[in-house]
């Protein structure tokens, strides 16, 4: 009888927790939905925001992530390879407890340190700045997944290669990565689905721009840093843009995400 | 005559005082199936993987004695423990093949899963490949099941197809040994026993070393048999001899199911 109680109580919590948890997600996102849809106008895609639409910004933040993706996936991917494949003992656990502290490093930090090596020395913003510390963010995270994606694929298929003769990094390429090679595909989604939101690595190094430009030298246009500008403007023109960017920024997170839960479980 | 000779081979795990093997002294008889058998622990499967070296993956291993292998070509016995450099291991693993516990087949199509080894061997020209690819599936009894799917996937197979892929696999690069370690254990017992028939056809034309659990199949399809107990070689001889005059006290022990 007691142990029927306590089993009822206990999942009783649960439940109430999980509810609590689940009703903030759900009052998010329904403001969004009634305060961005109000505001919401085919027309932002079209227009840039120094004519009241979001175009130019939604672009730039796609060119900001997309060069952060470029130097982040490859860096990250290697180092991961390095830490399960190669790296002996000691250096592997250095690398890999260095790249947990930096997952977990505050963004903004992040922003300040890109903004001290980068924006400083060349006296001014740029959206390489804004790359720069997204790349930053970004590594980490493809470290760790490459990391234990590649340490579920079992130990017999890396021996059974090697005992037909190839050397071990034909193995690794051949055999190792391509097992591993969905779950590692998932988490690089899901940390560019990380990164694309990001504002505080891009305050004060890509800033933000009106126009519309593809000259990453420069301030760059992202829908990030223009929401915090816009939701603290005295307009409530700006406020309601701010709605309507936060609206879109929520959605394409939200596709990119259930993309790379899609990927898995058709994969399995 | 020998297709592997072992004499007073000795193996130490890294960061362990006491060998796992002790001065073990085995013949494998080419063309012959010499069964490894022994309770858990008695090194018998360590034993399997020195013969191919793949210990090697693991840095830290201490051999001793001498493990010889017959190289086909020039009828010579050569030391493999002796091996050092990369080509000579790829060599090696060439000469002697591995099937393991678990099916392994690679992420890739039926042939390129077959096809793998001989790449690696450096055979490019196509039509050489595929035909090496047709008698290996045809000499390991999958050519029947997989002839029309051979780009399909090799994940799809039933675990049973997938073991005997994998006999295949290592069949194809024409090896002069082949180590099998418990390649049924995992298996049900249908395709346990096509496994044991193939593994029967194949000593034609290799020469094998298995490692099982399963004393029944020991007996079934071994013509020597070695026992094995805590790293020490106790009783090899005939397989008849094992099992219906074994001298040792331990061996019929074991046989007879008195502990193990």
């Amino acid at each position: 009888m007691k142990r029927l109680l306590i089993n009822k109580i206990i999942l009783t919590l649960s439940t109430i927790s999980a509810l609590i948890g689940l009703a903030f997600l759900a009052w998010i996102l329904v403001t969004l939905f009634i305060k961005g849809l109000s505001s919401f106008h085919f027309s932002l895609f079209v227009n840039d925001l120094i004519n009241n639409g979001l175009r130019n910004l939604i672009i730039g933040q796609f060119i900001l992530a997309g060069m952060a993706s470029i130097i982040g996936i490859p860096l990250g991917m290697v180092a991961g390879i390095y830490i399960r494949e190669y790296g002996q003992g000691r250096y592997a656990n250095l690398i890999r407890n260095l790249s947990d502290i930096m997952m977990s490093a505050p963004s903004i930090v992040i922003g300040a340190f890109v903004y001290a090596i980068v924006v400083v020395p060349t006296g001014h913003t740029s959206g390489f700045a804004g790359s720069i510390a997204l790349a930053i963010m970004m590594i980490p995270i493809v470290i760790s997944t490459t990391d234990s994606m590649l340490s579920l694929v079992p130990q017999e298929l890396r021996e059974a290669g090697i005992a037909l003769g190839a050397s071990k990094y034909k193995v690794i390429f051949d055999i190792v990565i391509k097992s591993a090679k969905v779950g590692i595909m998932t988490g690089i989604l899901l940390a560019f689905a990380r990164i694309v939101g990001e504002t505080a690595p891009l305050l004060f190094t890509s800033q933000t721009s009106n126009y519309f430009t593809l000259d990453l030298t420069h301030a760059f246009p992202s829908l990030s840093v223009s929401i915090y500008d816009l939701a603290s403007d005295v307009q409530t023109s700006s406020r309601d843009l701010a709605w309507a960017a936060s609206f879109i920024l929520t959605v394409m997170v939200l596709v990119i995400n259930l993309t790379g839960k899609f990927i898995t479980r058709n994969k399995k | 005559m020998l297709a592997m000779n072992i004499e007073k081979f000795s193996f130490t795990y890294p960061g362990v005082d006491e060998p796992s093997l002790k001065n073990i002294t085995l013949p494998i008889e080419k063309n012959n199936i010499t069964a490894l058998i022994g309770p858990s622990g008695c090194g018998k499967s360590t034993l399997l993987r020195s013969m191919n070296r793949i210990h090697d993956l693991y840095p830290g291993n201490k051999y001793d004695g001498k493990i010889e292998l017959l190289d086909e070509t020039n009828k010579k016995y050569k030391n493999i423990l002796k091996i050092k450099k990369e080509n000579e291991f790829i060599k090696l693993r060439q000469q002697v093949g591995m099937i393991f516990q678990k099916p392994t087949p690679f992420p890739m199509s039926i042939f390129d899963n077959v096809a793998y080894g001989l790449k690696i061997a450096g055979i490019r020209n196509k039509s050489e490949l595929s035909d090496r690819v047709e008698a290996a599936l045809k000499g390991s009894a999958l050519w029947n099941e997989v002839h029309d799917r051979l780009n399909k996937s090799a994940m799809g197979l039933s675990g049973g197809q997938q073991q005997r892929l994998c006999i295949a696999r290592a069949v194809a690069v024409k090896p002069e040994v082949l180590l099998f370690d418990e390649p049924t254990s995992a298996l049900d017992p249908i395709s346990t026993s096509a496994i044991e028939e193939l593994i029967v056809e194949l000593k034609k034309d290799v020469s094998i070393a298995i490692v099982t659990h399963n004393m029944q199949q020991a007996s079934r399809i071994s013509d020597y048999t070695a026992f094995m107990y805590l790293g020490d070689l106790i009783e090899y001889d005939k397989t008849e001899n094992i099992f219906l005059n074994p001298k040792e006290k331990r061996t019929e022990d074991y046989i007879t199911g008195r502990f193990g």
